[in-house]
């Protein structure tokens, strides 16, 4: 088994349900393991959310977690990935200066190059979204810092997974 | 309005009373066929205890003296029974208080539903008086927890509380009730729980698992067997008997696990782990196969892991996925229920005594006798030991006691030598090593098996961490038999002190009260032994008594407990002196 740490994707189907958050961190917390990322979202099923959350950890580890995690009563299933075996993208916002935009001539080709997409102008600033992989939206921050970013944010990384989840079909044999 | 008389017709529908949130919780826990609870009455909670006033002749409450003694009487009561036990608490400190027996409850997997009062809905949030966040402070020593604030979630709450504690690997929920949904009236009805979608208490037994265990096993030469609490909370005690003696194999248990097979049966080999035999710990190290039957690999267990049976197969008989390669990577799992798994596994096995290699512990044993039990049992110097009281205690009750412990010297003491004939006879803190557990556990030990003898023996520190519960034994009558080994010291601190920083006793001796003017204080018949011709006679007259006896027992100063697998060290390693 890799005893290397290599960056995973946990996704964790839940019930919807008030204090799992505070539940399925703990486990994290307990063992000293920094979540790098973390996205809740409704799922591909009717009243089940689903828990993105990337961590930094062994393969030995990350199963132990697995385990815990899916201990919890109203946790359906858990899953662990590497990156080759997801598809992800992160999305990032930028607030830059409206004059930036004629002032700097750069930034325009900046946006174009990067395939951001403005999603909002007035007089005082623009903002700039993009989607991608970490690296991309790094490199964008980076090009763009230059000029000087008013404020920046990044969301966490979502993913869907290359193999079939079948939680339908999970459901299915639980609700017989 | 009218009335209309519909005959020939039946009406089926849920039959529902309009009753307010405190009768309901009530009536819930009768639905849940419970008799007794363990509690503690406060602002928060007293519409609840309104309703228990109006329902005394159905559950008796028993008024603690501190919500901590609630709990580990609510948990004594759990596991001399397998039911649910029940603590009962107000908001704030009340529900505090609880934490330590919840997290007892959690790590040692007992079944145990508390329910605390909460401060009405509006106010949440705002650090209202006696206001905590019980939910969060909880959850990650719960197996489920929830807060309901309207009257109507009540019953649901309460169902799925009673089922998730009591259901696969038993433990602690928590259910927080606000004060205004304990007043809110509304229409109830009671369905019990009985499955959650997303919830599987039991594992399946993977295909292939059973055989693969039985082959190992029975092509085994040094064959092993460990088992800890899941062969009694399965009720699997006849079923893993059966297994033991078929294959013949030399068993050995945890300290939770005790008595589920009697210490007296030829292939009980023993007390595993930092205090256990001699021959079980080192013998680990020489197995081939490692059968693992409802235990955790706790490290008190386990000593240091990377040296920790490497050379064996193991297999793991586990109801708890997340336990399976946890601490001791396994070789063949076999998930489920023990009683299931156990008996489906019993034709597959291949008779065998394995002779030769049990006589290897038999061999130790004989060490082990020489270097220590002889002296522990049967000494000769002045001072009494911990081990003659329990010798003591053995020969009166004849082995059939309820054996409830504190934590420390006296508890390790009474594990390895306390004899059990019956199953749900230690009942002990063994994650948590939660002192002051013992007394107000046999509390709910004695309620529960009222027909059980329930001798209470603790040390002088743990015995004072909850003896405001004396107050409980005198008003509930309980005829809990209570023995205090007292050496005037925390003897496991002092002991690790002596043996690992150079005798230097930082805060471990303790100057102790008179104990026997304290339980006659609370009206219950006490005694004090400080001399081997004096012990006989007075664990004799304690055990005839028909009321709660203090029995106070005062042993040697510095008496240290061996065999000892120092912290961190292999099992192999284990010390004789």
């Amino acid at each position: 088994m890799n005893t290397e740490k290599q960056l995973y994707t946990i996704s964790v189907y839940t019930e919807n349900n008030i204090g799992l958050l505070n539940r399925i961190s703990a486990i994290f917390q307990r063992r000293h393991i920094n979540i790098e990322s973390l996205n809740i979202s409704p799922s591909e099923i009717e009243g089940v959310a689903k828990f993105t959350i990337v961590v930094n950890m062994t393969e030995v580890n990350v199963k132990k977690i697995i385990g815990q995690i899916e201990k919890q009563v109203e946790v359906i299933k858990a899953y662990f990935h590497n990156f080759e075996e997801i598809i992800y993208q992160i999305s990032g916002l930028f607030k830059i200066k409206s004059e930036l935009l004629f002032e700097e001539r750069q930034i325009q080709n900046i946006i174009k190059e990067s395939n951001a997409r403005i999603v909002t102008v007035n007089k005082e600033f623009f903002v700039l979204e993009k989607s991608g992989r970490k690296e991309e939206i790094a490199e964008l921050y980076n090009q763009l810092s230059v000029y000087g970013i008013m404020q920046y944010t990044r969301s966490g990384l979502i993913a869907v997974t290359k193999e079939e989840m079948k939680i339908s079909a999970l459901l299915e044999t639980y609700n017989n | 309005m009218e009335t209309q008389t519909i005959t020939n017709k039946k009406i089926i529908s849920k039959v529902t009373e309009r009753i307010s949130g405190s009768e309901a919780i009530v009536r819930c826990l009768i639905a849940e066929d419970v008799k007794i609870i363990y509690g503690y009455p406060g602002g928060a909670i007293m519409p609840v205890y309104d309703e228990l006033y109006k329902y005394q002749d159905k559950i008796h409450h028993v008024l603690a003296r501190h919500e901590q003694g609630a709990t580990h009487s609510a948990q004594g009561f759990a596991r001399i029974s397998g039911k649910v036990g029940v603590a009962i608490a107000t908001s704030g400190p009340g529900a505090t208080n609880l934490v330590t027996g919840i997290a007892d409850a959690q790590i040692d997997s007992t079944p145990m539903v508390c329910i605390t009062g909460q401060v009405a809905s509006h106010l949440l949030g705002s650090d209202a008086f006696q206001e905590t966040d019980i939910v969060g402070i909880s959850t990650p020593v719960t197996k489920w927890n929830c807060q309901v604030t309207r009257a109507a979630d009540i019953p649901a709450a309460l169902a799925k509380a009673f089922y998730i504690a009591k259901s696969g690997r038993p433990g602690p929920v928590l259910v927080d009730i606000t004060k205004d949904a304990q007043f809110e009236e509304f229409d109830f009805s009671y369905e019990k729980c009985s499955k959650i979608r997303s919830y599987v208490p039991i594992p399946k037994t993977v295909i292939g698992s059973l055989e693969a265990a039985a082959k190992l096993i029975n092509a085994a030469k040094k064959p092993f067997i460990v088992w800890g609490q899941g062969i009694v909370l399965s009720q699997a005690e006849e079923q893993f008997k059966a297994l033991v003696e078929k294959a013949g194999i030399p068993a050995a248990w945890t300290i939770l696990g005790a008595s589920a097979l009697p210490t007296s049966h030829p292939l009980n080999v023993g007390m595993l782990g930092m205090h256990g035999n001699y021959a079980p710990n080192k013998l680990t190290n020489e197995c081939d196969v490692l059968i693992a039957i409802g235990m955790r690999f706790d490290d008190r267990v386990t000593g240091k892991l990377d040296e920790y049976a490497t050379q064996a197969k193991v297999i793991h008989f586990e109801i708890d996925p997340a336990e399976v390669d946890k601490n001791v990577k396994t070789d063949v799992a076999v998930l489920g229920d023990a009683k299931a798994t156990l008996k489906a596994i019993l034709p597959l096995i291949d008779e065998n005594s394995h002779e030769e290699w049990h006589q290897q512990f038999k061999d130790l044993y004989e060490i082990e006798y020489e270097k220590v039990i002889k002296g522990d049992l049967y000494p000769t110097k002045e001072g009494l030991t911990m081990g003659e009281v329990i010798k003591e205690i053995n020969i009166q009750s004849k082995g059939d006691a309820a054996i409830v412990t504190d934590v420390g010297q006296h508890q390790m003491i009474a594990c390895r030598y306390a004899e059990f004939n019956k199953t749900k006879s230690n009942i002990t803190s063994g994650g948590l090593g939660t002192m002051g557990f013992g007394l107000p556990a046999a509390i709910g030990a004695k309620m529960a098996a009222p027909e059980r003898e329930v001798v209470s023996i603790s040390g002088d520190g743990g015995y004072q961490m909850t003896i405001q519960e004396l107050g409980t034994i005198f008003q509930q009558k309980a005829a809990v038999k209570i023995v205090v080994l007292n050496n005037d010291f925390l003897g496991m601190v002092r002991q690790w002190q002596q043996l690992f920083f150079e005798k230097r006793y930082a805060s471990t001796e303790m100057v102790n009260p008179n104990f026997v003017a304290i339980a006659e204080g609370y009206y219950i018949k006490a005694k004090k032994v400080t001399k081997r011709e004096e012990l006989a006679e007075a664990v004799a007259e304690m055990m005839a008594s028909k009321e709660a006896y203090f029995l106070e027992v005062c042993v040697e100063k510095e008496g240290n407990v061996f065999p000892m697998v120092p912290s961190g060290a292999s099992v192999s390693d284990i010390r004789l002196e």
